[in-house]
């Protein structure tokens, strides 16, 4: 978190992949812990598999600023196909982290980063939630890697505001939460820097 | 009860403050008031001799000036008759003709 | 007791108008305004509402079913955007003659061509003449409190007239922030009934709502439509006093930012406003007195209000996010230009369009337009009065 107490997270995904709901999701869990929060996404015409943009505004004073975010703290990148077609780097703080979804180690996936020369973290985000839920949703192990990595706020208590959040939006089959719940758990334990 | 349209108010040297709520018109029958047979130059007379009181031109008058009291057709409404002659084509008696007024 | 909430701008108003429960929606969906009658038919075959939701097949058709169940005396409201509002254009000056207190909650959105489904006022602006209240609103909380409040003021006995509740499309309508919401009971109450004096399904009173009006009476119908809408300004500040009690949110006729001792200004309308107060915060650690005035009612106009705030600027940018097409000045231009100068007022004003088909606004952006006023101040005139910020040149 960045001297004002205001924290700027900007998202990389495709279309259908969830990047908008991870960040929708991130500002309410960040909601439920007092913070003020926006998450929105950059829209277009919505098309399946386009690179689509989202942002969170994470802070402890009230946010005024309705602009998209050029300087951000974090980036999130839940396609690793991005990092070919996409500067997924522009304006990230140096101080700051890119968190990407990919098999591959930090050290081998930094040299598609532009000479970024901040921290870079890898979560196989696609492997947690197969072992975990038996598909492919990249977006609960990447919230959970960006929870990790942004220090936002203490992981536990992320936890229980997803296992609510969770139990609210799966109230029709609870089935489903102990593997999400085991995803968000296994991406914090899985993410190398 | 709220009060009708009183027409009278609203008349051409009216102010705009005395105008109803988006210039609606309240009440029934307001159009009563307003004498549109001030518009016409003839005017339908009936030659009663040949009257069968068919009653054939109620229905067909326009502005709802010939009516039926007592089973019988009614005289003509001059307030409100413009003057069409619709009466005077559907008379199957030849009775109405259209006479000029001053 | 207030609760606590993160909504986006969207959900604000399905959720306000959840409360306000009106008797009827009829709507058509249209980018990026879809969501809000699309929550509030799920409100209804919830039953959490009790009012009749119309699905229509066209904007035109949303907005004739508006007037007719309103001037039924049912309260009723509709929502759009850009060309859906564009379709409503001949209904937009019936409800308005008719003196109908309708509500349409509309999600700033570009109007084609190029076809472009992002935020700017094109279309709220080419109405801004119909005769409809328009406020406008920075985030979600602002919609949120401006739609409690959109049915006091159309249904105030001296105002009777159609209301729009603005927003920007995306910007606001599709960001989750936070947002405090007033209890169910709070708004029902500040709402209340409605009542109108005259309806059409009055047995005792037949009505005949929008005769011919020939030219001997058109004139006189139009100054008393101008009349009632002069009348909304006090009304939008008494409710406004209203709400106030119960919400603790305070909303005058425009917002004032760090206006006291401004020396340059920026008037500007929506979501943007909220970026600009970054920079004045930014240009105030500098030294720089720099203020804002966020325009909340746009229609009618405070423009003398608007001279006041800005009689000891010493220059000042309004900010028009639309193109008029008429090589002199944007309506935010025109407006504030025409108070000035009847206000005889010293200040320098310039004229911006920004911001079209949702080219972003950045913090950066608005210190460049307080740069800007220095040295307009500095040189003492303005070359160029109407002008573009943000376009590739």
């Amino acid at each position: 978190m960045s001297g004002n107490g205001l924290t700027e997270i900007r998202w990389h995904g495709r279309g259908g992949q969830g990047a908008k709901t991870a960040a929708l999701l991130l500002a309410d869990v960040a909601f439920k812990n007092d913070y003020y929060v926006q998450g929105f996404p950059e829209y277009g015409p919505e098309r399946m598999g386009a690179p689509i943009t989202a942002y969170n505004r994470i802070s402890r004073r009230e946010i005024h600023v309705h602009s998209n975010i050029y300087h951000p703290d974090y980036v999130a990148v839940v396609d690793e196909g991005l990092l070919d077609t996409v500067d997924v780097t522009a304006g990230l703080s140096e101080d700051g982290a890119i968190i990407i979804n990919t098999a591959k180690t930090p050290d081998e996936i930094r040299p598609k980063l532009g000479g970024y020369k901040g921290k870079v973290f890898t979560i196989d985000a696609k492997k947690v939630s197969v072992e975990c839920l038996g598909k492919n949703f990249p977006n609960s192990p990447m919230l959970s890697a960006v929870v990790k990595v942004s220090d936002i706020m203490p992981f536990d208590e992320f936890l229980a505001e997803m296992e609510n959040s969770y139990a609210h939006k799966f109230s029709s089959k609870p089935e489903v939460i102990e593997g999400n719940m085991n995803a968000l758990k296994m991406a914090y334990e899985e993410v190398k820097e | 009860m709220v009060d009708k349209t009183n027409i009278n108010k609203v008349g051409l040297k009216c102010s705009y403050k005395d105008l109803t709520l988006g210039m609606m018109v309240y009440g029934e029958k307001t159009s009563e008031a307003f004498k549109t047979g001030e518009w016409t130059s003839v005017q339908p007379v009936v030659d009663e001799e040949k009257c069968i009181n068919c009653l054939m031109c109620v229905p067909v008058c326009p502005d709802s000036c010939i009516t039926v009291v007592d089973g019988k057709r009614s005289p003509f409404d001059y307030d409100h008759c413009k003057g069409c002659g619709i009466c005077v084509k559907n008379c199957p008696p030849k009775a109405i003709s259209m006479k000029g007024v001053k | 007791m207030a609760r606590k909430d993160r909504l986006s701008g969207n959900e604000a108003v399905a959720e306000a108008l959840r409360q306000i429960n009106p008797d009827v929606m009829a709507a058509f969906p249209i980018t990026p305004s879809t969501e809000i009658p699309q929550y509030f038919s799920k409100y209804v075959a919830q039953g959490k509402v009790d009012s009749e939701f119309i699905p229509v097949e066209s904007e035109h058709s949303a907005m004739s079913a508006v007037i007719g169940s309103q001037a039924a005396g049912a309260r009723s409201v509709t929502a759009t955007s850009s060309a859906g509002m564009a379709l409503m254009w001949e209904e937009l000056y019936l409800a308005a003659s008719n003196r109908l207190p309708c509500c349409l909650t509309l999600v700033n959105r570009a109007l084609s061509g190029p076809i472009n489904i992002n935020c700017d006022h094109s279309d709220s602006m080419g109405a801004r003449d119909a005769g409809w209240i328009q406020i406008y609103a920075e985030n979600n909380q602002e919609v949120y409190d401006n739609l409690c409040m959109a049915y006091p003021i159309a249904e105030h006995k001296d105002v009777q007239l159609p209301i729009m509740i603005c927003q920007d499309g995306f910007i606001t309508s599709h960001a989750v922030e936070n947002i405090i919401l007033n209890e169910d009971e709070e708004v029902k109450n500040f709402v209340g009934e409605y009542n109108p004096e005259h309806c059409l399904l009055d047995p005792e009173c037949p009505t005949a709502v929008g005769p011919y009006s020939v030219t001997n009476y058109y004139f006189e119908a139009k100054r008393a439509q101008a009349e009632a809408l002069k009348n909304a300004k006090q009304v939008t500040l008494d409710v406004a006093k209203e709400y106030a009690k119960i919400t603790g949110r305070e909303y005058g006729l425009f917002e004032e930012y760090m206006m006291e001792d401004a020396e340059y200004a920026v008037v500007i309308i929506g979501s943007a406003a909220g970026t600009t107060k970054e920079a004045v915060d930014r240009l105030r650690k500098e030294g720089v007195k720099a203020g804002l005035i966020k325009i909340r009612l746009f229609r009618p106009f405070p423009g003398e209000e608007i001279a006041e705030a800005l009689k000891n600027v010493k220059a000042v940018a309004l900010m028009d996010r639309t193109e008029s097409y008429n090589d002199c000045c944007g309506p935010l231009g025109a407006e504030v230009s025409t108070a000035l100068y009847r206000a005889n007022a010293k200040a320098l004003a310039v004229n911006y369009v920004y911001g079209l088909g949702g080219r972003d606004v950045k913090v950066s952006d608005m210190v460049n337009i307080y740069n800007e006023l220095q040295k307009i101040a500095e040189e003492g005139k303005v070359e160029e009065f109407y002008r573009y910020y943000g376009v590739r040149s």
